[in-house]
């Protein structure tokens, strides 16, 4: 087994496009379940919002580059407060559920026969990429010792990391403000802070558009990098990675979606991997399995992972046991 | 509260009773000096009406206490009050203002600040947190300027000086930076006190302040709320210890089935027949002769008296045992607040329990 590629490739996957996507929606969920208690089960939609706004302004509709960025956004704005209105009043199981349906809704319109000349049904939409290729600065591809990134890679990291540290940013100022504490005085108990004269409802939908902004960020990020949005990849299962990851790093902690996200899609390569290559030694018996099955059994290892974690370290890598042991009480 | 205060202590108390003198001792009495005026509240829940409450009004600068067997609507008619829930009719207003359909935070910036029943200490937030959350119309709320740390910075600092200051008051200063779930059940209800107070309201609402409470703690607790008409504040509040009631209240307002039944300064309410009656129940197992006999020889008023005043050791051989019935009890005690079996709740009610099972 080659331990020296396995780690190199694993490595590019704890900085990669896919960590930085994850980390994007997990921050958002982050100040919305983690600082808020609101239980977003949709993030999928935001971020299938966020690329559709791109898409479809660009490929469909033959417009600007930046007017699909804003559109993006302003649709993730919309879609919270479509979602915030009528649910942000009622118990937090309400907006979960409502959360879950709008996400499978956007994506059944998305990939439905009858929106096809607009979303470009289940196969998505291509082609409106190139404007952000053409603002690449980079024009070879980097080397850093072992590791070599192709100069649009490297755009959309460079892009992809800083948003990510734009985001860390401003959850790291919002948290640590008297809005931020208002935040979190409504996750414990939303009507002492009613009874202290705080628009509650107000909080909660700001921090559901702010979280869902995020989201749509992730969203516009995946599908520049692929090139492609494609509605099957925002299903329910992109929210609940999403969930997994910020539970992985620590919920209500600044940098806990930035690290499970780094976490996670290192572990799932590195497991892949690992195990592909101990298939290929013949370290594992052909009867117990074979490289077609690396796929589902680092799920089932990532699943394992968690259990442990949440029996062993509830409040994830970076969370503060004390905050746990009160819930104990 | 230094001790060269004491003289204004009396002379706020003397103040409030003296405001009191010519007020008649009847349901819906008027006040000299209304801070909260209610009119025909009424609140259903299913067929059941819950509050009903013709006319109350609360004294400005004055101590009064909400009194009511278990299910009275007591809480229902402060959850409606503060705008947690909506009345099916009625009008109330505050210093003049009317508070009708009023969302609970607008109800707290205009003055009128409540405290719960069921302690809401923000347990993972620490006690100073608590405290500085409490404060209103701060800059760094916003959510554009919270980014911005040197626009409400000051303001943070003014109300830490505050807060600090409360919870020196309160005791709980050496627990500044705890979290506040881990404070016993005690120390939350004055950290919920406190917070309160960080509103800087003109009426506090008490929703029983002893509940849970050490007896150790109960003193000071007394103190406290008392100190807040010293300071001015106009004190409304929920309890079940007549001690306390008796100690520190000016007035008392008691409600059954949801109406108001009687008003009076504590010593004068204690002995209303009406209030005995909607405490122990209506003497439905005794004939009207033998009650009447029992009442004039003023047994049945000291039985009941003693029963008010939670002496489970007084309590009188000559109150009627008969095991209660649910048919006639159930209106009077199985309210909607507590869903409690009447049966229950009336055993409660004998031994001088309350919903917390003190």
């Amino acid at each position: 087994m080659d331990w020296g590629s396995i780690f190199e490739l694993s490595l590019r996957e704890l900085i990669g496009v896919q960590a930085i996507v994850f980390a994007l929606a997990a921050i958002g969920i982050n100040v919305q379940f983690g600082y808020t208690g609101l239980l977003n089960f949709g993030q999928a939609a935001f971020a299938a919002v966020g690329g559709y706004g791109i898409a479809v302004i660009v490929t469909t509709y033959d417009m600007s580059f930046w007017l699909g960025l804003v559109v993006g956004i302003a649709g993730a704005v919309v879609l919270a407060l479509l979602l915030g209105i009528p649910t942000l009043r009622l118990r937090a199981d309400y907006l979960a559920i409502v959360t879950i349906a709008a996400s499978e809704i956007v994506r059944l319109v998305g990939r439905s026969a009858w929106g096809r000349d607009v979303f470009g049904g289940s196969d998505g939409i291509t082609g409106f990429s190139n404007d952000f290729y053409d603002l690449n600065p980079f024009s070879e591809p980097l080397e850093l010792g072992p590791f070599e990134f192709r100069e649009r890679v490297l755009w959309v990291l460079a892009v992809g990391w800083t948003l990510v540290a734009i985001c860390t940013l401003v959850v790291f100022l919002l948290m640590r403000s008297p809005w931020g504490r208002v935040l979190k005085g409504i996750r414990e108990d939303e009507d002492a802070v009613r009874s202290l004269g705080k628009n509650v409802y107000a909080y909660k939908m700001q921090s559901l558009v702010i979280g869902g902004v995020m989201g749509a960020l992730a969203g516009m990020v995946y599908s520049l990098f692929q090139g492609a949005m494609q509605p099957d990849v925002y299903a329910t299962n992109f929210t609940f990675f999403a969930y997994a990851i910020l539970i992985l790093g620590g919920a209500a902690t600044v940098f806990g979606p930035v690290l499970g996200a780094m976490i996670v899609w290192f572990s799932f390569q590195f497991i892949d991997l690992a195990l592909r290559g101990a298939i290929g030694q013949g370290y594992i018996p052909d009867w117990l399995m074979d490289s077609n099955d690396t796929g589902a059994v680092r799920f089932m290892l990532t699943g394992v992972v968690l259990i442990l974690l949440l029996v062993f370290r509830p409040q994830g890598i970076l969370g503060d046991r004390r905050e746990i042991a009160l819930d104990a009480r | 509260m230094p001790d060269d205060n004491v003289s204004s202590l009396t002379a706020k108390r003397e103040a409030a009773v003296a405001a009191f003198a010519d007020v008649p001792r009847e349901p819906g009495a008027k006040k000299p000096d209304p801070i909260l005026v209610a009119d025909d509240v009424k609140r259903n829940f299913g067929g059941l009406l819950a509050v009903d409450v013709d006319h109350v009004e609360i004294q400005r600068g004055s101590i009064t206490a909400l009194i009511g067997p278990n299910g009275a609507g007591k809480t229902t008619f402060f959850n409606l009050l503060t705008g947690f829930d909506r009345p099916n009719s009625g009008s109330w207003s505050f210093n003049g203002r009317s508070l009708h359909g009023t969302p609970p935070f607008k109800v707290a910036r205009a003055g009128m600040v409540r405290t719960f029943q069921l302690t809401k200490a923000l347990s993972k937030l620490t006690v100073i947190e608590n405290m500085r959350l409490g404060a209103t119309r701060q800059r760094g709320e916003s959510f554009w300027r919270a980014m911005l740390p040197f626009t409400w910075r000051s303001q943070e600092k003014d109300i830490t000086e505050r807060a600090e200051d409360l919870l020196a008051r309160f005791k709980l200063d050496t627990k500044r930076d705890d979290f506040a779930g881990s404070l016993s059940g005690g120390q939350r209800k004055l950290l919920e006190m406190a917070r309160a107070l960080m509103v800087e309201p003109e009426l506090v609402m008490l929703d029983e302040p002893m509940a849970g409470v050490n007896p150790a703690l109960t003193q000071s607790l007394l103190e406290h709320v008392s100190n807040l008409r010293e300071q001015g504040m106009t004190v409304l509040f929920v309890e079940h210890d007549m001690d306390m009631v008796r100690d520190i209240a000016d007035w008392v307002v008691v409600m059954g089935q949801g109406k108001i039944l009687s008003e009076g300064p504590p010593e004068t309410v204690m002995s209303d027949p009406r209030v005995i009656d909607a405490y122990l129940g209506a003497h439905h197992d005794q004939s009207l002769a033998e009650l009447e006999q029992e009442f004039e020889s003023g047994a049945l008023t000291a039985a009941a008296e003693a029963e008010l005043s939670g002496d489970v050791a007084a309590a009188p051989s000559s109150e009627p045992q008969a095991p209660p019935s649910p048919t006639e009890d159930a209106p009077i005690d199985g309210g909607p607040a507590d869903e409690k079996p009447a049966e229950e709740t009336v055993a409660a009610e004998r031994t001088g329990d309350t919903k917390d099972g003190r």
